[in-house]
């Protein structure tokens, strides 16, 4: 197999990463903030229930529980399994909302309580203080550690292949083991390397114009 | 009937009394400057006026109109509205780092004008309001003395800068009463003085103020009234020359001579 024919059909394999990168990080970065409201409300229960859930979340492998999305209903209730790429998705997506929240909710625990007070003081409402003053403070704050999980996603995307999702990975080990060609599996570095490192790239820019101001 | 009323206010925070009932009035243009050690519960004071604290026991009014009573229970909005009546001037000065200084003050005033406003607005009167804040604005920065600071970040000023627009952010609000929490505690020495110039040159306009301090010069030679407050009652009030010069109760003399001592 020549080294275009390969490019070719990892090219396909990585455009089903791409996919999934990019609906599980704009799915989970709003469903992360509201995880985050749960995990802080004054509300005991809801707290708790929350709590638990991250817990069991990040405490489990995220292999796990791509396998536990798609075969689980099916051995739990007898349901139709859903399509491949959509159990990895949603597993993806409640993977990673709950890491999200936890940086969300450092993010908003770090900013003085200072902040808070002025603007009640001020007579702001509580989403306008959270909207006009926290926002984008976290924002600002958080984009180091979000920078993080954001690259980590890149390459945990590999995982949908446990349930035979053909992504880059996957496509590579096909070739690997149809054509006795060991090669295409070093390959695939190259593909994440050069889009983490466009997301480096973005992730710098970002924090730089957030930089304009100290504090 | 005085302008501002206090009765009985008691607050605690879990075992701790830190307010044991503190009553005290005063008439409108009055500046009132209230001294005492740490912990004697002078901040608690002023954030239970400023509804950042519930008091527990306790009622206030404002030219005879109940704001706060402690047998009540007020909804957010209730105690939006009504803590209105209060502007406070932090000890840190909590601007937001985000915004200008211009924003700073800006902020606030058009969210309540314009976004909680009850009625609809059209965009023209919208608009008309915002030439109005804006306006209000550029005249508080110039009374504070920073209109060539309009638009640089809080992390661009000094403390002193930073405190006079924190100062002028309150003052958008157009509260009746201005409080202050120890307003220069957080400044280098040197950086005292022209904060305090912009409150004593507010004096002159007529406002009423509550100022936290642990400066006795401003205290003696700006406030019309002091309170000395010890253990979460007040101790000691009066002019600033029943005060000062002729304490009573025994924790003031002794306050005093700490505070004045000559090194």
């Amino acid at each position: 197999m020549s080294f275009w024919e390969v490019t070719v059909q990892l090219a396909d394999g990585f455009g089903v990463t791409l996919l999934l990168f990019g609906i599980t990080l704009v799915c989970a970065l709003p469903l992360g903030l509201i995880i985050t409201l749960g995990s802080m409300s004054k509300f005991k229960p809801l707290r708790w229930l929350v709590k638990t859930f991250v817990w069991i979340i990040r405490g489990t492998p995220l292999m796990l529980q791509v396998i536990l999305v798609f075969y689980g209903p099916g051995l739990l209730f007898d349901w139709p399994a859903l399509p491949r790429m959509t159990a990895v998705i949603v597993a993806f997506i409640i993977n990673y909302s709950c890491y999200f929240s936890e940086i969300y909710r450092a993010g908003i625990e770090s900013i003085p309580k200072g902040q808070g007070e002025a603007g009640q003081v001020l007579g702001m409402t509580k989403a306008q203080i959270f909207f006009k003053i926290y926002l984008f403070q976290v924002i600002k704050r958080i984009v180091p550690p979000m920078g993080n999980e954001i690259i980590t996603l890149v390459k945990d995307t590999s995982l949908a292949r446990v349930i035979a999702v053909t992504e880059v990975l996957k496509a590579a080990q096909d070739i690997v083991g149809l054509k006795s060609i060991i090669w295409p599996i070093f390959y695939v570095g190259a593909f994440y390397l050069l889009f983490s490192g466009i997301l480096t790239l973005l992730l710098n820019y970002a924090e730089k114009k957030l930089n304009y101001y100290n504090g | 009937m005085a302008f501002l009323d206090v009765k009985n206010i008691e607050k605690s925070f879990g075992k701790t009394d830190v307010l044991k009932g503190i009553t005290f009035s005063m008439e409108k243009g009055e500046v009132l400057a209230i001294i005492g050690s740490s912990g004697s519960g002078k901040t608690t004071l002023l954030r239970c006026i400023n509804f950042l604290e519930t008091a527990d026991k306790g009622s206030f009014t404002i030219n005879g109109e109940t704001i706060f009573d402690a047998q009540q229970s007020y909804s957010d909005k209730e105690k939006r509205e009504k803590r209105l009546h209060f502007g406070l001037v932090f000890q840190q000065f909590n601007l937001f780092p985000q915004y200008t200084a211009f924003r700073n003050i800006t902020l606030a005033p058009g969210l309540m004008r314009i976004k909680n406003s009850d009625k609809k607005l059209s965009a023209k009167e919208k608009s008309a309001i915002q030439d109005e804040i804006n306006n209000e604005a550029l005249q508080l920065l110039k009374s504070v003395g920073l209109t060539e600071k309009k638009d640089f970040y809080p992390c661009e000023l000094s403390g002193g800068q930073q405190q006079r627009v924190a100062i002028a952010r309150a003052l958008a609000m157009k509260p009746d009463i201005l409080c202050f929490d120890e307003p220069t505690s957080a400044l280098d020495p040197e950086l005292t003085g022209e904060v305090l110039r912009v409150i004593r040159e507010l004096k002159g306009d007529d406002r009423t103020m509550i100022v936290v301090t642990h400066e006795m010069n401003f205290a003696k030679n700006v406030a019309d009234k002091v309170i000395f407050m010890a253990d979460g009652v007040i101790e000691e009030y009066g002019t600033p020359a029943e005060v000062f010069e002729n304490p009573k109760s025994e924790k003031t003399k002794a306050f005093l001579a700490k505070s004045l001592e000559k090194i």
